[in-house]
């Protein structure tokens, strides 16, 4: 079903960025059919800017804004790529990229390994339920073992917060976190922040709204940095239960660089007032269980985005969803496939985002020999 | 005793079981204390001389909350490796925790911890007995038997005494054997499946928190049963300002409760989980030392806040004494994600000198922090361990000994100690204040390897 209107709307959303996306094609390609690292002429940011230092993708905390410029211009030459008949260079052959779910992803993965190959790279895929972790091997000699078969990248999700962390410290191979626990998804944030600059350009100064279960959520928590720091005005909005710590109702003020510069709005009406982006957060089953909530049903009703919500904020703002949607829940089939809706163009813009980090991480380990 | 009888000059001498604060020589004379004497630098013939000249002379410290890990758990802690970590940490009787395999809920297990303490212990051995069968909370151990055996109060440590009927059924049939109840007090229900504590740096670090909430509730709880039941309680490991207020309202009201404080929980922060030796990340970027595992221990590591609090109550006396809490882990038990972890610090070694921390503050007192590591545990183990008592230099007790330097510098290298336990979250890090000598029973059982200096 998300294929088939994936080929109607988002097709057209991207001609409509065709001119802008043209224009920065011809400085950013990466379409190299020249030896990787070898310059040229007219090097664009996404070459000259990205070979640095940078050895791992672990949040977006440590990102500057000029970073994140670069790998959103480096996705738009990726996207490029993708746009063509034939997907492939040879930008990253002969390098190697492991992707190890210990949690079960089908977007997520799917999305690096099309990256990968796209990109040239061979790419494994390993799951945690097939691999020797379901033995009771360690995670330390599980990555080592593995990295052990000459790997460049690792690609990991993992259930537990700041696990990808961990690896990163026993490892040579980069380590990219396709998400980890409550923690942070990087790549997932990086795709919004894409999609939501094709749309609106600049994104210093837009109003963007997260509605929903901002402590679980380890996108919504990535969102938050790449946000701040492209200079966007964050509001957050949902159950006081779900709301982290520092952004709670009767907790103090955070002084932490986490959680400085967010509007925390309790009512979902006040919130949406005027955004240019709406975010609607997966609102999950187990938080009911917990007891965070007494149940979806009122959930819904009272942060559920409809129509009626969604014209509270600015016209035309964009509406998104991290996926997988809960349909009727967190968001209604109405707005999820309506007109404002850039939630299958996220999942696309995935890819082209993924490239670019993989393409970004590479060039470092090239830049090492 | 066929020991040369040793004389200890020119130090310091901090006896605060007997208020003594002078400048004395301290004369020890098989396995006993000969004398505190007035003369300084005067060594009587056929004495060996220890020099303790601008040192500090203090009983040998006494830790009640030890985890000693034998029998079931030798790769992480063996007796023998657990008390010579402990003779290097200034510690001259310590306390085994009953949570081995099996548990010290029988007289055997509990006779073999005693008895492999005497055999291959460096210091005194003594132990601490669950409340209840397999520390599982539903069925109370033969308190009159373990009480014969040995133990000097029970537990079920790491596990909380959750049913409140159970721990008012401990508070009350402990009093035939006058042993106290110790519990460990977070209520499970509210600290769910938390790791650190609740608070902006765990929403930060997207780690589960456990609220300090948890710890003061079950305190007031067992505070309540305590006063119902007019039984011994003793609150381990205490850590937040709530429950530090609430045994100080406990003691006004005259209840027969105690209650002590970790080396860490008077010293560091949950700001450590960083992995920066107590810093914030620069703009709150995490770097791949964040997550430290080493830090995670339960009670976990608290604010600031708690911290003045704690110290406070050890500065009043809320807070009887210091316990270490020390919990050697093998490499493996660090080597995960943070959810992974065993809870745990090896501080035994270290524990004076994070102790120290709160006194160079000024926060704290040397003389009070000795009392706190010295005549308080003495007191709250009674006649059962030695007979005569512990924990002070009277003439006639055993002759354990502690020379200090309090203002001493060293790095923390986990490498050198002697648990096998090198969980530290203080590794590469300076503490102020250094164990020189420690001496039990009137023999020399650690001295502090200096020559690196």
């Amino acid at each position: 079903m998300a294929r088939t209107r994936a080929a109607t709307t988002t097709p057209e959303r991207l001609r409509g960025q065709s001119g802008n996306t043209e224009n920065e094609t011809t400085q950013a390609s990466p379409v190299a059919h020249r030896k990787p690292g070898e310059a040229r002429p007219n090097q664009p940011p996404m070459f000259g800017g990205l070979s640095g230092s940078r050895r791992n993708v672990l949040d977006l905390d440590d990102f500057s804004k000029e970073e994140i410029e670069h790998i959103l211009q480096s996705a738009d030459g990726m996207n490029e790529v993708l746009s063509r008949d034939v997907r492939k260079t040879p930008t990253l052959r002969g390098k190697t990229i492991l992707t190890l779910f210990f949690e079960n992803s089908t977007r997520t993965r799917v999305s690096f390994e099309q990256a990968g190959k796209v990109l040239g790279a061979d790419v494994i895929n390993v799951s945690a339920s097939a691999s020797s972790v379901s033995k009771g091997e360690s995670l330390l000699n599980t990555v080592r073992t593995l990295e052990a078969m000459k790997i460049d990248v690792l690609v990991m999700r993992h259930p537990h917060s700041g696990a990808p962390y961990y690896v990163a410290s026993k490892i040579d191979a980069a380590v990219v976190n396709a998400g980890d626990g409550t923690h942070a998804h990087p790549t997932q944030s990086l795709l919004d922040l894409y999609t939501m600059r094709r749309h609106l350009g600049d994104i210093a100064g837009k109003k963007v709204t997260i509605i929903g279960d901002l402590h679980f959520s380890r996108v919504a928590r990535s969102d938050v940095w790449g946000l701040r720091k492209m200079g966007a005005e964050v509001t957050v909005c949902g159950p006081p239960t779900l709301l982290p710590y520092g952004l709670r109702p009767g907790t103090e003020q955070a002084d932490s660089a986490a959680f400085t510069g967010i509007n925390v709005v309790d009512r979902v009406e006040e919130a949406l007032e005027g955004a240019d982006v709406v975010m609607a957060l997966r609102i999950q089953q187990e938080r009911q269980d917990s007891g965070n909530l007494p149940d979806l049903r009122e959930y819904s009703k009272l942060y559920g985005i409809n129509a009626d919500r969604l014209a509270l904020a600015s016209p035309g703002a964009l509406l998104m969803h991290p996926g997988p949607m809960n349909e009727g829940i967190e968001i209604s089939s109405e707005v999820a496939h309506g007109a404002q809706a850039v939630i299958e163009e996220q999942v696309s813009n995935g890819v082209a985002i993924r490239m670019a980090v993989l393409y970004m991480l590479c060039a470092r380990s090239r830049g090492g020999e | 005793m066929v020991n040369k009888p040793i004389v200890i000059i020119g130090g310091r001498v901090i006896d605060p079981a007997q208020g003594i604060d002078r400048l004395a020589d301290v004369l020890l004379k098989d396995g006993v204390v000969e004398a505190v004497t007035d003369a300084p630098g005067t060594a009587p013939d056929g004495y060996e001389v220890i020099d303790a000249t601008g040192m500090v002379v203090a009983p040998g410290f006494i830790d009640i909350h030890t985890h000693l890990r034998e029998p079931g758990l030798e790769h992480k802690e063996t007796i023998a490796t657990g008390t010579r970590a402990a003779a290097a940490g200034g510690f001259t009787t310590i306390c085994a925790m009953p949570n081995t395999e099996p548990n010290q809920d029988n007289a055997s297990t509990v006779e073999f911890v005693l008895r492999t303490g005497r055999e291959q212990g460096v210091v005194r051995v003594t132990a601490i007995g669950a409340v209840t069968l397999e520390r599982a909370g539903k069925q109370l151990v033969e308190m009159a038997e373990l009480a014969d055996a040995g133990v000097i109060g029970f537990s079920d440590d790491g596990n909380p005494v959750a049913d409140p009927n159970i721990m008012r059924q401990a508070l009350t049939y402990s009093q035939i054997t006058g042993l106290p109840i110790i519990n460990h007090c977070e209520e499970p229900s509210i600290a769910g499946a938390g790791l650190m504590q609740m608070g902006v740096i765990a929403s930060h670090l997207g780690l589960t928190g456990v609220p300090s909430e948890a710890e003061t509730v079950m305190v007031e709880r067992d505070i309540a049963l305590a006063e119902l039941t007019g039984g011994r309680l003793h609150i381990a490991h205490l850590s937040t300002r709530r429950a530090v207020e609430a045994v100080r309202r406990s003691k006004e009201r005259g209840l027969r409760v105690t209650a002590e404080a970790t080396p860490h929980h008077v010293s560091i922060t949950d700001a450590w989980v960083y992995g920066l030796g107590g810093a914030t990340p620069n703009d709150g970027a995490l770097s791949t030392v964040a997550y430290d595992t080493n830090t995670k221990v339960n009670p976990p590591l608290r604010t600031n806040d708690d911290v003045d609090a704690v110290v406070e109550g050890l500065a009043d006396g809320t807070i009887d004494m210091i316990a270490t809490d020390h919990a050697p882990h093998a490499a493996t038990d660090k080597e995960c994600t943070y959810q992974e972890a065993a809870h745990g610090i090896s501080n035994i070694e270290t524990a004076f000198g994070s102790c120290m921390v709160p006194v160079h503050a000024g926060a704290l007192s040397l003389e009070g922090l000795i009392e706190r590591m010295t005549a308080a545990p003495a007191r709250f183990l009674g006649p059962t361990a030695g007979g005569k008592g512990l924990g002070s230099l009277k003439p006639g007790l055993p002759a354990d000994v502690v020379v200090l330097d309090p203002t001493s510098e060293w790095a923390v290298d986990p490498s050198a100690f002697f648990s096998k336990g090198k969980n530290t979250p203080l590794a590469g890090t300076t503490l102020k204040g250094r164990v020189m000598i420690t001496l039990y029973a009137g023999a020399i059982v650690h001295e502090a390897d200096v020559t690196v200096e």
